[in-house]
């Protein structure tokens, strides 16, 4: 009988404190854990006892990469609790400032955490002596995302403008027109960053994967859309929880969240693309097939170019959002009623996958409760799975290099640990020969 | 700097949202020379290549939560010659701070099924608070500029400039119309330490504190205005409540809130 244990202790070019092991025996997987290890913060708790208008400022504070995503969680379920229906320039404007967010995550993962590994460099840095012009535009990309985010928000990080119905104050036409040039310019680097990263050499692997995301009756779903999977749920938000449950592991500071009844599934940009292909924009469908992505896509590798169409996608909506602007009378929706004592929750899509929140809230407007659901801790589950595949392609590797096989796997997932903490370290046990 | 080689710099990361590492990498103009000016040693969120120290300018993000981490800042300090606090988290404790007001065990139950499985101490302390630190930067999350201003002020030995007065001067110099004198939006501009370029009001919005207190704030008269405006005795304790409310003077300032026998 022999065991082997590969480790990974830290997880490098991921969001968050991460480890994996992995444990074989006879050269058999025993064991696959990914292991979330940043210490928790305890969000759910701390939001007890604060008024409902905290909680999008609150909850910004769990993700510095996708702040947005948690305003927009938190705005929206307050809104239901309020009758508050969000429409026209201001509904447009949280739009546009979700695109920025994609923009920025997307540009972020593509070029610093996610291109080395196809290239085998360390990182951007070494990655930006071969590639200089690729690195240059991907950095330009990701501060047009950013710059979007601090038009809209007053910074990137943590923006200040967002508000339970709206905006604190909304931006003039004049404010915004500067970015409209850029957004054209932009979208012809997008088209060539699609084309340049279609030309990786990607390994080969297909993974069968439950697709999760939501889905809008008119549009690529950001804000709003009901819960579709591939296996064919289709489901208010509402019912979110009676489908998906959360489990706890002992290994992980995080939750794996499982398809009741199934298993693992998958939540993100390659759910949303397989989903939603129909609703991209014309030029990003068209670019997607003429680089050979069909309306699915079940190589986790090839996420990168999913990812890239995107970007392309969150240009063209972002000009088309700000040709059709005009700013509003009132920069927010004030409530029709006092809040609604009720259980309230929303869903909306962040760059990695569906972000759920849902609230109790008191007649006087204090929230006793709150649950949320980060799309790491979705796909935390789905990423051990992909890990099954790689461990057994590469049995025959020495421990150092099936260690990085196994980094480069998580990285297709764009893991985001600080939100699923609620970290990565590798750790893979291979029990003596 | 002095030594041969490249200044080495180090990023380290104890319990934060990520965010004010992230900063270092929206410098997009500026990364890339950034990165022929130091030799990036240790930088995990970053790059695969993880050195060992010593290094010479470490930032450090993020507060003390857990054991495994009070002993882990102690060994970057030993290995640190100028120690960098960047953000809340790592200056007062950040949001999870709050537990310190609280019982651990409540709040552990509140988010986990099997709480016997999570280790934490029962609170959320500054990097301070376990080792010297040369030097701080504020805000949650903090400002890119004063981020490139400490760096390149450390790589050329000189020492930074990082105003201590309120966001009030900051905001005063922008010409915006203060919004609670000219709209009666409460706003914690008055005791809050500048850095942000007074964004909140440029944004119609009050400032919500989220750079801590300045040198040396009046936070008593602060409080009776904010009476005044209409904010009763639990929403002048939240407000500073929020992501520096382990700071000493906001502390004080929420828990004199609960106290001060007004409505």
């Amino acid at each position: 009988m022999s065991e082997r244990t590969i480790q990974v202790d830290y997880v490098a070019r991921v969001e968050g404190e991460g480890a994996l092991q992995v444990r074989l025996r006879d050269e058999e997987i025993e064991e696959i854990q990914l292991r979330l290890f940043e210490p928790p913060r305890f969000f759910e708790a701390l939001l007890s006892g604060r008024r409902y208008q905290e909680a999008p400022d609150i909850t910004a504070r769990i993700c510095g990469i996708c702040p947005v995503a948690y305003q927009m969680s938190a705005c929206h379920a307050m809104e239901k609790a309020l009758g508050i229906r969000v429409e026209g320039p201001i509904r447009d404007l949280r739009r546009l400032l979700y695109c920025g967010e994609w923009i920025e995550s997307h540009a972020l993962h593509i070029h610093l955490l996610h291109l080395p590994d196809f290239l085998g460099v360390p990182d951007a840095i070494a990655l930006a002596k071969e590639h200089p012009a690729e690195v240059k535009r991907g950095l330009e990309l990701k501060r047009l995302g950013n710059d979007l985010m601090r038009a809209l928000g007053g910074r990137e990080i943590h923006p200040i403008n967002v508000r339970v119905g709206g905006f604190y104050r909304v931006p003039s036409r004049e404010e915004l027109a500067p970015l409209l040039p850029r957004l054209e310019q932009a979208r012809e680097q997008a088209e060539a960053m699609v084309r340049f990263l279609s030309g990786l050499r990607f390994p080969d692997i297909q993974e069968e994967y439950e697709f999760v995301a939501l889905r809008h009756s008119e549009e690529y779903p950001m804000n709003e859309g009901e819960v579709v999977s591939s296996t064919g749920i289709r489901i208010p938000q509402e019912r979110f929880e009676e489908v998906f449950e959360e489990v706890q592991v002992p290994y992980s500071n995080a939750y794996h969240v499982v398809h009741k009844g199934r298993g693992s599934y998958l939540t993100g940009p390659m759910a949303r693309y397989a989903l939603n292909h129909d609703r991209l924009t014309p030029r990003a469908r068209a670019l997607a097939s003429e680089i050979g992505l069909g309306p699915q896509e079940r190589n986790p590798y090839r996420s990168i170019l999913i990812r890239a169409i995107e970007v392309l996608f969150a240009c063209e909506e972002s000009l088309a959002i700000l040709r059709r602007y005009r700013p509003p009378a009132a920069a927010w929706v004030e409530p029709p009623h006092a809040i609604a004592p009720e259980v309230t929750c929303a869903i909306t899509e962040a760059p990695r996958g569906m972000l759920y929140h849902r609230y109790r809230i008191a007649p006087d407007g204090t929230i006793v409760n709150a649950r949320i659901v980060a799309p790491t801790t979705q796909n935390q589950k789905r990423i051990e799975d992909d890990l099954t595949q790689v461990v057994r392609a590469g049995l025959h590797l020495p421990d150092a290099e099936l260690a990085a096989s196994c980094e480069r796997a998580i990285r297709n997932h764009d893991p985001c640990i600080s939100c699923a903490t609620h970290f990565l370290d590798f750790r893979v046990e291979r029990l003596p020969r | 700097m002095p030594g041969k080689g490249l200044p080495r710099l180090g990023v380290f990361k104890f319990a934060s949202c990520d965010g004010c590492q992230l900063t270092l990498l929206d410098c997009e103009e500026e990364l890339l020379p950034l990165a022929e000016a130091v030799e990036i040693a240790d930088f995990r969120e970053a790059s695969s290549t993880v050195l060992e120290g010593p290094f010479d300018i470490s930032l450090v993000e993020g507060s003390i939560t857990t054991l495994k981490d009070a002993r882990r800042i102690l060994e970057i300090r030993a290995q640190s010659k100028i120690l960098v606090t960047i953000g809340a988290c790592a200056t007062s404790g950040g949001i999870q701070a709050l537990r310190n007001f609280s019982n651990i065990e409540e709040f552990r139950r509140a988010v986990y099924a099997h709480p016997e499985y999570i280790s934490t101490l029962s609170s959320s302390t500054p990097i301070q608070d376990h080792v010297s630190v040369d030097l701080e930067l504020r805000g949650c999350p903090i400002d890119k500029r004063q981020l490139l201003e400490v760096l390149s002020a450390l790589l050329r030995g000189r020492a930074p400039n990082l105003p201590t007065e309120s966001v009030c001067a900051e905001c005063k110099r922008q010409g915006n119309v203060c919004v609670m004198v000219g709209k009666g939006i409460p706003c914690l501009g008055p005791v809050t330490q500048s850095g942000c370029g007074a964004l909140c009001p440029h944004f119609d919005r009050g400032c919500y504190g989220c750079f801590g207190p300045m040198e040396t704030p009046n936070a008593p008269s602060l409080l009776h205005r904010l009476g005044e405006l209409g904010m009763d005795r639990g929403d002048r304790m939240r407000v500073f409540r929020t992501f520096n409310a382990a700071s000493p003077a906001f502390r004080a300032a929420s828990e004199s809130a609960m106290e001060d026998g007004k409505p």
